[in-house]
């Protein structure tokens, strides 16, 4: 039981990543219609800032958080556009096509200043953890749920209860409705990668400390997201959350019970399955039906 | 078929035959001849991509899973079973094309995004696959000492000869799949591509042709990948990975993804620019992911495309005098009903769009449908080509059941249709469009490929567009679009041709013209089942008249009875007052 409550706590606190990178997946999705391929990279882009700003500048650990975070604001303004803006009347393979190169010279560049030894990036606190019973809570674990818990709380918020929130979601539900009641539909998209590109370095920032520090970062935990929002259902926030945790949960079970070096195959076969038998996933009901 | 510059063919020949031949004269050195062995191999692959992504508009991300299923096919078949090379390639290439058609099986329920991620899903499972299966892998380390092939008695041992036998296959699978693309399945994959919904209603089984063009692909994907382990003697399963997948599908997009020569030339471009770019040495895969933006951003066509434009504007080909149009059932002088509809119901959750609506079309008569907007009329034309399932009751077409089949089966069955928001195949010529729907299966008017060509050129003479027949279709102004459609539906000899909302945005004209076209189409004993707003042309053309209101029939009989019925006039003006105009 001890054993079994350990990891179910890892496989939140892994999920809550997943979680993370999947809502920002769901939120360029809803307002474009298109999958970012590169969003991993945003988060692999976070953690390496942290690395950058607390290394080299030599900033404190709390400060190079927020620094952090705007450069990410900055690159995702960049990245909408380089990257998605000239395509935005085309159809979505060029700019899948478009995103994959984002992320492959995303890479590439900090390959080329970094080199592929992973860098480590010490753990927000000082202490590590809580012991409660049998189980240990460890201390980033614990933070990554929480924060991931009030950036939902914040996210519901903005979107339900501010006119910027609902102007938002007016843009991702018809583009040209909304351009037609006056709402500046180029701006929200640029907010809307603006705050997904944050939501991805945030989300680095906070695994970091677990996973390393690599170029590598970013694909492996943006198959698993992207997987998570397809589990959860595409363009649902709430989708976005519990396939991002029904994942983490699943992969640290199935490494754990029945094989380590397939741990990554447990995600896709899922993901398989959801495909086969309700593409449409948890939460979600249009799968584009056309007529 | 794209225009392809004529005069570039024999030079392109020319080239091919040199780049064989010179090799085995004038030996070149191991490093150059490695990089032409890797393009040769690749090419193959890059080829299988444009059947499967070029052609019918499927992206697959996995075509370096296919690649590597045909290097382990060959290296297990050679080094641990003892197989001679061309018996394990063969059993390499069909493990690929049947996962790929496995694969390609998803597209019943899948597209786009949702495609993307299971081939990429795919590819990920088959490389975790690959590094830890151990016993039959040999994991991470790769398998060394393929051996290479004798062929009719010549040890191909010798590089430059090996390199003589990819560059031999690989010329033929480009000629293979540049001929594909003429072809009935070649054709039919390019209307998927443009317009799924409009390739079944014309009598194309969409998901039998998308699961063949992901199953060619694989098939060619595990080819390039069998002769690649014979050419370098040793794979891995990081030579096969995801990102190698990536760099598959940019070198089919650099060079323009439906082009066969394309294909090749942009795999060969994409394999020698990093000796180019030799200088950048680290940065390369950045420059490179660079290229893939810029590529999709300002070569939407690719380079064979870019090339294609050079050429100008195509020129129109002299053709034959084509033959008269047959049309209508040999049955139609002996009247009677071609199609029955019985207690038809159609509900979308609570909404019933059509609830229990009787109908009865005679053989040889132009039946109009009419009814203000929400009516159900486009949703009954929906059941009846067999985009919706009814939810009720049932249609018969010439004494056959057919409520229930698929599109394409209900085209098989003669019916035709066309769509009030023209739905054409935009990346063709006008002549390719109406091919394809002569191409309907049970066709009895053109079965040989040459009947067709033929069909399709007496239908679009028949509604005046013979002249045309080369241009692009997306370039024709809308009125001749509609044209070429009603072209596309004749061609496919249909017994019954439902037309919907054919005068929508025309002019007064143009509106005549399509009058004048209709009355032929009656004259000739073709059924027309119509649906208009144009109460002008449903009283010029319609035999008899069917009005629905809220998904019920309201009124069925002679045009003059039916538009004076109270009821219709109550629907029309009491009601929506503003659609009478419409």
């Amino acid at each position: 039981m001890a054993i079994f409550l350990q990891l179910l706590f890892t496989g939140i606190g892994i999920g809550a990543v997943y979680s993370l990178v999947a809502l920002g997946f769901v939120l360029i999705y809803r307002a474009t219609n298109v999958v970012n391929f590169a969003q991993g990279e945003f988060a692999m882009l976070g953690a390496y800032a942290m690395v950058v700003l607390t290394e080299d500048v030599g900033l404190p650990y709390w400060a190079a958080i927020p620094v952090s975070l705007v450069a990410m604001g900055v690159i995702g303004a960049l990245f909408n556009l380089g990257v998605y803006y000239p395509l935005r009347h085309r159809s979505f393979l060029p700019v899948v096509i478009s995103t994959i190169g984002a992320s492959i010279l995303l890479t590439n560049s900090v390959l080329v200043g970094y080199g592929p030894a992973p860098e480590s990036l010490a753990g927000m606190f000082e202490f590590p953890g809580f012991q409660v019973g049998e189980v240990f809570l460890d201390s980033q674990y614990l933070l990554i749920i929480v924060v991931t818990i009030l950036l939902v709380a914040f996210q519901y918020f903005f979107f339900e209860h501010t006119l910027i929130g609902k102007k938002m979601q007016a843009t991702s539900q018809d583009k040209e409705m909304a351009s037609l009641l006056g709402i500046p539909v180029a701006r929200m998209i640029m907010l809307t990668f603006i705050y997904s590109a944050i939501l991805g370095g945030l989300a680095g920032i906070l695994v970091a400390p677990i996973l390393f520090v690599s170029v590598g970062l970013g694909s492996q935990v943006a198959l698993k997201a992207f997987a998570a929002s397809i589990i959860g259902g595409f363009g649902d926030v709430t989708g976005a959350i519990v396939g991002g945790l029904s994942l983490g949960i699943i992969e640290t079970f199935g490494a754990a019970y029945i094989s380590v070096p397939y741990k990554d195959a447990f995600a896709f076969l899922v993901l398989f399955g959801f495909l086969l038998i309700r593409p449409q996933g948890i939460f979600g009901e249009k799968v584009a039906q056309k007529a | 078929m794209t225009i392809a510059p004529k005069k570039l063919i024999p030079l392109l020949l020319l080239a091919a035959a040199a780049s064989i031949v010179i090799p085995l004269v004038h030996p070149i050195n191991g490093y150059l001849l490695n990089l032409f062995m890797q393009a040769a191999t690749y090419a193959m692959a890059v080829l299988g991509l444009t059947v499967v992504l070029g052609y019918a508009g499927q992206i697959s991300i996995a075509q370096a899973g296919f690649f590597g299923l045909g290097a382990y096919g060959v290296a297990i078949g050679t080094t641990m079973l003892h197989l001679p090379f061309l018996v394990a390639l063969a059993l390499g290439v069909c493990v690929a094309g049947l996962l790929g058609a496995i694969l390609g099986a998803s597209t019943l329920k899948l597209a786009g995004h949702y495609l993307a991620m299971v081939t990429i899903s795919f590819q990920q499972i088959l490389t975790l696959v690959l590094t830890n299966w151990i016993s039959l892998t040999n994991g991470p380390d790769g398998i060394r000492s393929i051996p290479r092939p004798r062929l009719f008695g010549v040890s191909l041992e010798d590089s430059d000869r090996y390199l003589g036998l990819c560059l031999v296959v690989l010329y033929a699978v480009g000629v293979f799949v540049w001929w594909l693309k003429g072809t009935k399945l070649g054709l039919g994959m390019q209307a998927v591509r443009d317009n799924e919904l409009a390739a079944e209603v014309v009598g194309v089984d969409t998901y039998r042709v998308k699961v063949t063009a992901f199953c060619l692909s694989a098939l060619l994907g595990g080819l390039g990948g069998g002769l690649f382990a014979g050419g370098f003697g040793y794979i891995s399963p990081d030579q096969f990975s995801f990102n190698e997948s990536v760099v598959f599908l940019t070198m089919v997009l650099l060079g323009g993804a439906d082009a066969a020569v394309g294909s090749v030339v942009g795999t060969a471009l994409l394999i020698l620019l990093p000796e180019w770019l030799r200088f950048l040495r680290g940065a390369y895969l950045a420059v490179y992911g660079l290229a893939v933006i810029l590529i999709m951003v300002f070569m939407p066509t690719g380079l064979w495309g870019l090339l294609s434009k050079l050429g100008g504007p195509p020129r129109l080909r002299e053709r034959d005098v084509p033959d008269v149009l047959t049309l209508g059932d040999p049955d139609a002088a002996q009247g009677g009903v071609l199609l029955e509809i019985k207690d038809l119901a159609k509900h979308f959750g609570g909404l019933k769009a059509l609830d229990g609506v009787d109908i009865t079309v005679e053989r040889g008569k132009v039946h109009a449908l009419i009814g203000p907007n929400g009516s159900g009329k486009t949703t009954m034309l929906n059941v009846l080509s067999g985009i919706y399932r009814p939810t009720r009751g049932e249609v018969i077409v010439d004494g056959v059941k057919v409520s229930g089949l698929a599109p394409h089966e209900l085209a098989a069955a003669g019916v035709g249709r066309t769509f009030q928001n023209i739905r054409l195949f935009l990346s063709l010529t006008v002549l390719e469009n109406v091919v394809i729907g002569a191409q309907r299966p049970h066709n009895s008017a053109a079965q040989t490929p040459e009947q067709v060509q033929r069909r399709a050129m007496a239908a679009l003479e028949f509604v005046g567009m013979a002249a045309r027949a080369d241009l692009k279709v997306a370039s024709l102004p809308y009125g001749h679009q509609r044209l070429v459609e009603i072209a596309r539906a004749l061609a496919g000899n249909p017994t019954l041709l439902l037309l919907d909302e054919p005068a929508a945005g025309l002019n007064l004209t143009e509106k005549q013209e399509l009058v004048g076209l209709l009355k032929r189409l009656a004259g000739y004993g073709l059924t027309l089942f119509l649906i208009d707003h144009d109460m002008n042309l449903v009283e010029q053309m319609a035999d008899r008249i069917t009005v629905l209101n809220f998904g019920k029939r309201i009124a069925d009989g002679a045009p003059a009875d039916v538009l004076r019925h109270p009821d219709v006039i109550a629907a029309y003006l009491g009601e929506v007052p503003d659609d009478a105009a419409a």
